[in-house]
C-alpha cells in the first residue's frame, strides 16, 4: 500500500473511488476522509451511491481507485479488518439460526463475552431469554433491528457503519439506540446513512451528503 | 485453518441437521435400504450376485439417480441465495474471509449429504450381519469411496454454479441443463451416436468417460461386473485401453479432481468479483 495516496491518519480514506455497474458508474471519483471521533450523517436520495460506499469500506465491492480502511485494503485484509468494524444493514438478513446460536457465534467470532450483546439488547427492549431457542428470521422486524444493533454495539468496534439502522425500531427503542450512539467511544467512526435527518442532529458532527456518485457536500459542526 | 472457517462450518451444519430437508433425505437412503430388505432384495439375483452385494449394486444405482441432480440442486442455490437474501452481505461484514464462507458452505454441505448415505450403507452391512449374510467388504470400501467421490464431484461443480450464476433462477436452469446432457450422454446415447455418425469409437468413449455420471456408473459395475458385459461394445474399449484396476482408480480419483477444480475455480472466482 505504500504507493496508495491516500490519508493514513484517516481511519478511513478514499481517493478517486470508481464503482460501476454495467458501465453505470455509480461512485465517480470519490475522494474524502473519515476521521477519528466523526459521526457522519451521510445523507443523499435513494441512489445516491450510499449503500454502494458502505458496501465498497465493508469489502464486498470491487473499485477502480483506492480505499483504505485503517491502512489496510478492504478487498485483501477483510477479515482483519471486519474484527474493527461493525455494521448494521438497513434489511435484516433472513438467518436461520436461533438467537442462542447467534450470541454464540458472534461471542467465539469476536471474542466478546455473551453478556456484552445480551444487556445492549436487553436495554433495547429485547426479550432476549423468550426468544432465545427462536430462529432470528421468525423474530418481528423491531426484535431483529435491536439484535441486530447489540450484536454490532457489543463487539465495541472502532469504525460503525450502520445503514438506515433505526428504520425498524419503535419510538422508545430508537431513543434508547440514539442515546447508546452519543455515549459511545468519542474516539469511535460512525457512519450512518440515513433519510432522517432530523434524528441524527443531536448526534452527527458531520454531514456528508451524496448525490449521483458524488460529495456534494461535507460539513462538520 | 481460520476461526472464520470453523464457526461458519459448525454453524451451518447445526442449520443443517435442524432442517427438515436433510432429515426427510436420510429417511430416503435409510427408508430405501429398508425396503430392499424387506422386499427381499438380497435373495435374488443378478450376474450371479446375491445377497448384501445385490442390495449394494441396487443401492449404488439408485444413488446415480438420485445423488447428482438432488447435490446440484441443494448446492446451486446456496451461495447465490445468500447473495439474493442479503445474508452474505451480513455475513461478510463479519471477521470471516470470503475463503473461509466458501470452503465453510462446502465442507457442511459435503458431510450433510454423505453422511447420510453413508450411514445408510452401514445400516446394511450391520443388518447383512445380522441377517447372517455375507458381507462383501471390498464393495463397502469401495462404494463408500465411489459415492463421497460423486457427491464431492457435483458440489464442486454445483458451488460453482452458484458464485458465477446471477439468480437463483439461473442457478437451477444451469444445474438441470447440466445434469440432463450428462445423463443424456450416458453409454447407451454414446452408442448410438458412435452408430450413427461413424465417429472414431476411441473418441466417442473417452468423450463419454469425461461425463463423471458415466464414470461412477462404469465405476459401480466393474467391481461385480469385471468384464462390463452390461455395457455393451463400450466395455471393449474401456477395458482394452485402461484396464480393470486402473479404471478402478480412475473412477475415484478423476471425479474428486474435476469437483476440486471446479470449488478451487469458484472459490476464485467468488474472493476475485463483487461479492453481492
Amino acid at each position: 500500500m505504500e504507493d496508495i495516496p491516500v490519508n493514513k491518519k484517516a481511519l478511513i480514506s478514499a481517493f478517486e473511488l470508481f464503482k460501476s455497474f454495467n458501465n453505470t458508474k455509480v461512485l465517480k471519483g470519490l475522494t474524502i476522509d473519515f476521521n477519528t471521533g466523526d459521526r457522519i450523517a451521510l445523507i443523499g436520495q435513494n441512489g445516491a451511491g450510499k449503500t454502494t460506499l458502505i458496501r465498497c469500506i465493508l469489502g464486498q465491492y470491487v473499485f477502480e481507485g483506492n480505499l483504505s480502511v485503517m491502512n489496510k485494503n478492504p478487498r485483501t485484509e477483510h477479515e482483519e479488518l471486519m474484527q474493527h468494524i461493525g455494521f448494521i444493514p438497513q434489511i435484516p438478513p433472513p438467518l436461520k439460526m436461533t438467537v442462542g446460536e447467534m450470541l454464540e457465534f458472534f461471542s467465539k467470532l469476536s471474542n466478546t463475552d455473551k453478556q456484552e450483546f445480551i444487556e445492549i439488547g436487553v436495554n433495547l427492549g429485547l426479550d432476549i431469554d423468550g426468544n432465545i431457542s427462536k430462529p432470528f428470521l421468525k423474530l418481528s422486524g423491531g426484535m431483529k433491528q435491536k439484535l441486530l444493533v447489540a450484536l454490532a454495539l457489543g463487539r465495541k468496534p472502532e469504525i460503525l457503519l450502520m445503514d438506515e439502522p433505526s428504520a425498524n425500531l419503535d419510538p422508545e427503542a430508537r431513543k434508547i439506540f440514539f442515546n447508546y450512539l452519543s455515549n459511545y467511544d468519542k474516539d469511535a467512526l460512525m457512519i450512518i446513512s440515513s433519510h432522517r435527518v432530523k434524528e441524527l442532529e443531536n448526534l452527527a458532527n458531520r454531514v456528508v451528503e451524496m448525490d449521483l456518485g458524488e460529495v456534494v457536500l461535507d460539513k462538520k459542526f | 485453518m481460520s476461526k472464520g472457517f470453523l464457526y461458519m462450518t459448525e454453524l451451518d451444519l447445526m442449520q443443517n441437521f435442524r432442517s427438515r430437508w436433510f432429515w426427510a433425505y436420510s429417511l430416503l437412503f435409510g427408508g430405501f435400504v429398508a425396503i430392499m430388505f424387506l422386499s427381499g432384495i438380497t435373495e435374488s439375483q443378478i450376474i450371479g450376485f446375491v445377497g448384501l452385494s445385490r442390495l449394494m449394486v441396487t443401492f449404488m444405482q439408485v444413488s446415480m439417480a438420485i445423488l447428482p441432480i438432488y447435490v446440484l440442486i441443494t448446492t446451486v442455490r446456496s451461495v447465490v441465495g445468500d447473495r439474493e437474501s442479503n445474508v452474505m452481505e451480513y455475513m461478510l461484514s463479519l471477521p470471516i474471509s470470503f475463503s473461509s464462507y466458501f470452503w465453510s458452505k462446502f465442507v457442511s454441505k459435503f458431510i450433510v449429504i454423505y453422511v447420510p448415505v453413508l450411514f445408510a450403507l452401514i445400516v446394511a452391512v450391520i443388518w447383512g450381519s445380522l441377517k447372517e449374510l455375507d458381507i462383501p467388504w471390498n464393495l463397502f470400501f469401495y462404494y463408500s469411496v465411489l459415492l463421497a467421490a460423486l457427491i464431492f464431484n457435483f458440489l464442486g461443480i454445483g458451488m460453482f454454479i452458484s458464485v458465477i450464476a446471477k439468480s437463483q433462477e439461473i442457478a437451477i436452469s444451469s444445474a438441470f441443463i447440466l445434469w440432463l446432457i450428462l445423463v443424456a450422454f450416458l453409454d447407451l446415447l454414446l452408442m448410438g451416436l458412435m452408430l450413427k455418425m461413424r465417429l472414431n469409437p476411441d473418441v466417442v468413449i473417452w468423450g463419454g468417460m469425461i461425463n463423471p455420471l458415466q464414470v461412477f456408473r462404469t465405476g459401480s459395475l466393474v467391481l461385480f461386473d469385471p468384464k462390463l458385459t452390461v455395457m455393451g461394445p463400450a466395455s471393449y474399449y474401456v477395458l482394452d485401453v485402461i484396464g480393470r484396476k486402473a479404471f478402478l482408480i480412475l473412477s475415484i480419483v478423476y471425479p474428486f479432481f474435476l469437483g476440486g477444480l471446479f470449488a478451487y475455480l469458484g472459490n476464485r472466482y467468488f474472493k476475485r468479483n463483487d461479492i453481492i
